[in-house]
């Protein structure tokens, strides 16, 4: 039933690699943001030539 | 003064340039999820399995792009006349992001090696100089995180960097001079075509972008971090002269 649904014994690793490689991205990028978030107040704008 | 307005705290790195790449990326890694485990067809011999590759190469080759970028960067900061410390956050930021894509690769690699080999691990000449490279750029990070000035920092660690950068051509042509068990580059040996080929150029573009904007926003973040420690030194020393008028 699962072979004609397009699911073979193969599916879980495929999945399990994309969720731990795209979700590793994601758990990193929303870290280093709140980083920012939290350290950004108490840094002076000359200290940002960014913004 | 520090600037308290709610759009500058609220996307404190951000720029018009990084708010069009975050964009973008996001978009590039959409598509490759849609083409990569909807769109493209299974392999003849791998089936499925053959989706973990559109996460897998591009993961490693923005691993050795985020470490030979560490190592120019590095290069640059050793040179007097191009001696600024932006190219050490550039070498630093780069190093996270380039550890983080090789983390990610060895996981994907091991799923992969389960389903072709039927082992998550064996010790051949790709894999271990893979480990060996993941560790060497944790020591990198490691050795950043010792005291010091910004000066002692920045010095250090490029040494560290220009020899760590010498693994990557080991690691990329492991393949070539010991004949593991990893197999062969599929892309050049022209193993892929249509919308396998498609796929894989597709994950390497949002990948590359990306990087790009991980390493953007993160060096502007380890900018921010060594404007702190510079003013915590400051309020130090103005309290430790303090001290010493009293007296």
């Amino acid at each position: 039933m699962l072979a004609s649904m397009g699911v073979s014994e193969q599916t879980p690793y495929v999945i399990i690699s994309y969720v731990v490689t795209l979700g590793g991205i994601a758990v990193f990028a929303w870290r280093m943001l709140a980083r920012a978030r939290k350290i950004a107040p108490q840094v002076s704008e000359e200290d940002r030539p960014w913004t | 003064m520090p600037d308290l307005s709610p759009v500058s705290i609220a996307r404190p790195t951000g720029t018009r340039v990084s708010r069009v790449l975050g964009i973008a990326s996001l978009v590039g890694i959409v598509w490759l999820v849609v083409f990569g485990l909807f769109l493209s067809p299974n392999d003849a011999t791998q089936k499925a399995g053959v989706r973990i590759l559109y996460i897998h190469v591009p993961s490693a080759w923005l691993a050795y792009l985020a470490f030979i970028v560490t190592g120019i960067s590095s290069a640059a900061y050793l040179f007097k006349r191009t001696r600024s410390l932006t190219w050490d956050r550039i070498a630093g930021a780069s190093a996270e992001v380039g550890v983080l894509f090789m983390g990610v690769t060895l996981v994907s690699g091991s799923l992969w090696g389960r389903i072709s080999w039927g082992i998550y691990w064996t010790w051949d000449s790709r894999l271990t100089t893979t480990a060996f490279l993941f560790v060497t750029y944790i020591g990198y990070l490691a050795v950043r995180g010792l005291g010091g000035t910004h000066q002692q920092r920045a010095r250090r660690s490029a040494i560290i960097a220009l020899l760590a950068t010498l693994e990557v051509p080991l690691v990329h042509f492991s393949v070539k001079w010991w004949r593991p068990l990893h197999q062969q580059e599929s892309v050049a040996e022209g193993k892929l075509n249509g919308l396998m080929l498609f796929t894989l150029f597709v994950g390497i573009i949002a990948f590359t972008l990306l990087y790009v904007w991980l390493v953007l926003h993160r060096q502007r973040v380890l900018a921010m971090e060594d404007a702190l420690d510079d003013q915590g030194l400051d309020t130090a020393l103005a309290e430790r002269r303090a001290e010493g008028a009293q007296i």
